[in-house]
């Protein structure tokens, strides 16, 4: 059958299992829209308000699923725009296929009317990319990019296709050959010296803790974790992507790890005699100073990147693996242990800082951003997918919103990306459309991408969008008045009347001042299919407890006062 | 005459051999590492080898400064690279060569290079009135020794290629790589 390149793209990409993308057209793309429209009954194109909305839509359907997400743009200013979100994708390991035009083979380095180097640009953010100068090579480079995409440590893949390739005509065979690629050998398992050791101190340990990453998540072995873990009777401690991994509510889950993690988590990390570090990579996060990080500890450290071995955190056992087939190797040979003081040591810390925590000081004015996540925790029964901006909303999100199953908290880890909430949420919505999503964002961040409101309307997307306002940059504000006496500069902030900018995009909304009003939020939320949101008027200058400063020591915490301490 | 004792990378610094497929772009990726990682690099060498879609890269870095491992790890993480060994340990021989464009007018000086010449084994190979061009290979350290002889002598132009090293014995480092698909060479024109 003779088809043009467009028509090829969209071909390739229902046989890959797409059935939406997010993009927006623009000249050096059009063909490829054109050949669309053939394809619309079975690939839904989601348009969006600006290209970064469409890289965070499909990075974040591409979590909520684990499927590769699809963004498509056009040559120069397009491309450019899906920068930010590439880069979030690369850092936190989400796989997505991004298509962008180009502008015609022969005027490929001209300096042609919207052309950017588009591979060159974005070399340091996606896993891999190509520029197809050959019609022949559509198909297979399209079937590569989507097996590179997901495949081993996933991470966002751009393909760049000139106009006129996008034209040209060619009988289209579909390759059903496997791809076999020289240089990538993304599977593998731990040699049996491997597992042996890492046995002998997982046997051996008495104080041990389990680093429980994303890698845990993307690998599907929650399972196999919790198994470890029952097995030998080792705590889990979570990082912030790897949250809900196994469920919050286990009993040897004692919470998250890092710089705004749980105290008691990081004292147990300090004081173990042994890490099993699971997909996680030691960010400087979680580590705080590297010199002095859990100083008394062997490691064992697993992930399918080698290169993050050794990387920051050198370890006693680095194994390059698939961490469910790793896990699976250990099962099968490990025994049974018990921890039961080790444990109880750490539950004592725990309740140290149940004591701290905040929602037990009584406030009932002003409302707290504590508050109202943990209300919204209580009315949607701890079940919704949650997905936060960056801030001080985003940890406190992290700290009082437990989730009991995986990939059900999206949030931008690694790079910290503001403006990624809404337009991620909308993505994960297409990919679960069964789960009640709610983006929870700052008014800051919100601002950044807010022109996707106009996107959740059109496709009338069932997402629940809280804002949560505090008239601040508030987690830049909380280290101005910690590290700089209170100079706030360029972090308070004018921000528009969210429900009536809601009310112009016909989006229905709610402004909550009060805490009893939560939960009526969270009922008037349910109670519409689209778009809802709801703007929460909360303190200007909360902090965001524990914190360990940047490049301070794990175990030195700034921690909130008791009641009644000052 | 002086020999070349030392066969091998300069002491301190570390040869890393990656095979790669031969396209373009993949120069600029590995490159882009290096930037991107901050990896302090020596000298980087490219060429084709005997087999048409596979290219040569040596790569010599500080040893002081910069983790080979840390290098390979991250090199194998391209899509575009086939195999990468790190040399220092195993026996390997190490060339670097060097053009050296030097004065000769006036018989004093003309004599001189000649019988620094002489000493190593190098080739003049242009002779003028003027200048001459010599050619001289050998380890990174004998060339070193070689340009500072003739220093006393008015150099004028000076190239050297970078190390290209290769495993000594039975260390062969090649693949088997074949960019065969479906019965056609799917890459040829993919960046
Ligand atoms: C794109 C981008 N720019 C700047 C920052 C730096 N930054 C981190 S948190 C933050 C403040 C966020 O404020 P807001 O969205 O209102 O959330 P809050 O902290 O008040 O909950 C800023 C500016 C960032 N993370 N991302």
């Amino acid at each position: 059958m003779q088809l043009t390149g467009g028509e090829i793209i969209m071909e390739c990409l229902l046989r890959e299992g797409v059935d939406v993308m997010f993009g927006y057209p623009g000249g050096a793309i059009l063909p490829t829209y054109d050949a669309m429209t053939k394809y619309l009954d079975r690939l839904h194109h989601v348009l969006v308000r600006h290209e970064q909305g469409a890289s965070h839509m499909a990075d974040g359907y591409a979590r909520a699923t684990g499927k590769v997400g699809v963004c498509i743009a056009t040559s120069g200013p397009g491309a450019t725009n899906l920068i930010t979100g590439l880069a979030t994708a690369m850092m936190d390991s989400s796989p997505i296929v991004a298509i962008t035009g180009q502008v015609p083979v022969a005027a490929i380095g001209s300096d042609a009317f919207q052309e950017t180097d588009v591979t060159g640009a974005t070399l340091p953010v996606t896993k891999h990319n190509y520029l197809v100068m050959d019609v022949e090579e559509l198909a297979y480079t399209i079937k590569e990019a989507f097996y590179i995409a997901r495949s081993g440590r996933p991470g966002p893949v751009l393909i760049d296709v000139p106009k006129d390739i996008q034209n040209a005509k060619t009988e289209f065979i579909y390759p059903e050959a496997e791809i076999h690629l020289p240089g990538y050998r993304p599977q593998s398992s731990a040699t049996e010296d491997e597992i042996q050791a890492a046995l002998e101190l997982i046997h051996t340990a008495e104080r041990p803790v389990i680093l429980a990453g994303h890698g845990v998540t993307i690998s599907g072995a929650s399972r196999e974790l919790q198994e470890l873990a029952e097995r030998c009777n080792i705590p889990i401690a979570q990082t912030l992507l790897g949250k809900g991994n196994v469920p919050e509510n286990h009993p040897l889950v004692i919470g998250w790890m890092g710089m705004h993690g749980d105290a008691c988590v990081n004292h147990a990390i300090q004081e173990a005699d042994l890490l099993i570090a699971l997909g996680m990579r030691f960010d400087d996060r979680v580590t705080g100073n590297i010199k002095t990080y859990s100083p008394n500890s062997k490691k064992i450290h697993v992930d399918i990147d080698p290169s993050e071995l050794n990387k920051n955190v050198p370890s006693d056992v680095p194994i390059a693996g698939d961490l469910k087939t790793v896990l699976r190797q250990w099962l099968s040979q490990l025994e049974q242990r018990s921890h039961a003081a080790w444990i109880n040591r750490i539950r004592d810390w725990q309740e140290d800082a149940d004591e701290r925590d905040i929602l037990k000081h009584d406030i009932s004015d002003p409302l707290l951003t504590p508050q109202v996540i943990n209300d919204l925790w209580k009315y949607t029964d701890g079940n919704a997918l949650t997905v936060s901006d960056v801030g001080q909303h985003q940890m406190l999100e992290a700290q009082y919103y437990p989730h009991q199953r995986p990939s059900m908290m999206l949030t931008s880890g690694g790079l910290g990306t503001m403006g990624y909430g809404l337009p991620a949420a909308i993505g994960a919505k297409f990919g679960q459309p069964d789960e009640e999503v709610w983006a929870i964002v700052g008014d800051g961040g919100f601002q950044m991408t807010l022109v996707e409101l106009a996107t959740a309307r059109q496709e009338n997307i069932n997402i629940n969008i809280a804002v949560i306002n505090n008239n601040f940059l508030g987690m830049v504000r909380q280290w101005q008045e910690l590290f700089y006496d209170k100079r706030y500069n360029a972090t308070p902030m004018f921000t528009p009347d969210f429900c009536k900018l809601a009310e112009a995009y016909g989006i229905p909304s709610m402004r909550v001042t009060k805490r009893e009003q939560v939960q009526e939020s969270v009922e008037f939320a349910r109670s519409i299919d689209g778009p809802v949101l709801i703007e929460y008027m909360v303190e200007k200058e909360e902090m965001v407890y524990p914190m360990v400063a940047a490049g301070a020591d794990l175990h030195d915490m700034k921690r909130r006062p008791k009641p009644g301490e000052k | 005459m002086a020999t070349d004792t030392h066969m091998q990378t300069k002491s301190g610094k570390i040869t890393i051999v990656a095979l790669v497929e031969n396209k373009p772009g993949v120069l600029n990726r590995v490159v882009s590492l290096f930037r991107r990682r901050a990896f302090n690099v020596d000298s980087l060498t490219v060429g084709r080898t005997h087999k048409p879609h596979v290219s040569r890269m040596t790569i010599v870095v500080d040893s002081e400064r910069m983790s080979p491992f840390k290098i390979k790890a991250n090199l194998e993480k391209l899509v575009n690279v086939i195999d990468v060994q790190v040399l220092n340990r195993a026996p390997h021989v190490s060339r670097d060569l060097v053009l050296i464009k030097v004065r000769t007018d006036g018989a004093e000086r003309s004599n001189g290079v000649t019988t620094v010449c002489e000493h190593y084994p190098a080739k003049i190979i242009d002779m003028g009135p003027e200048f001459a061009i010599i050619e001289m290979s050998g380890t990174e350290e004998f060339v070193e020794q070689f340009i500072d002889e003739l220093r006393e002598f008015d150099i004028v132009e000076l190239v050297r290629t970078g190390v290209v090293a290769m495993g000594r014995g039975t260390r062969i480092q090649d693949t088997e790589y074949q960019p065969i698909i479906n019965g056609n060479n799917v890459h040829k024109n993919v960046v």
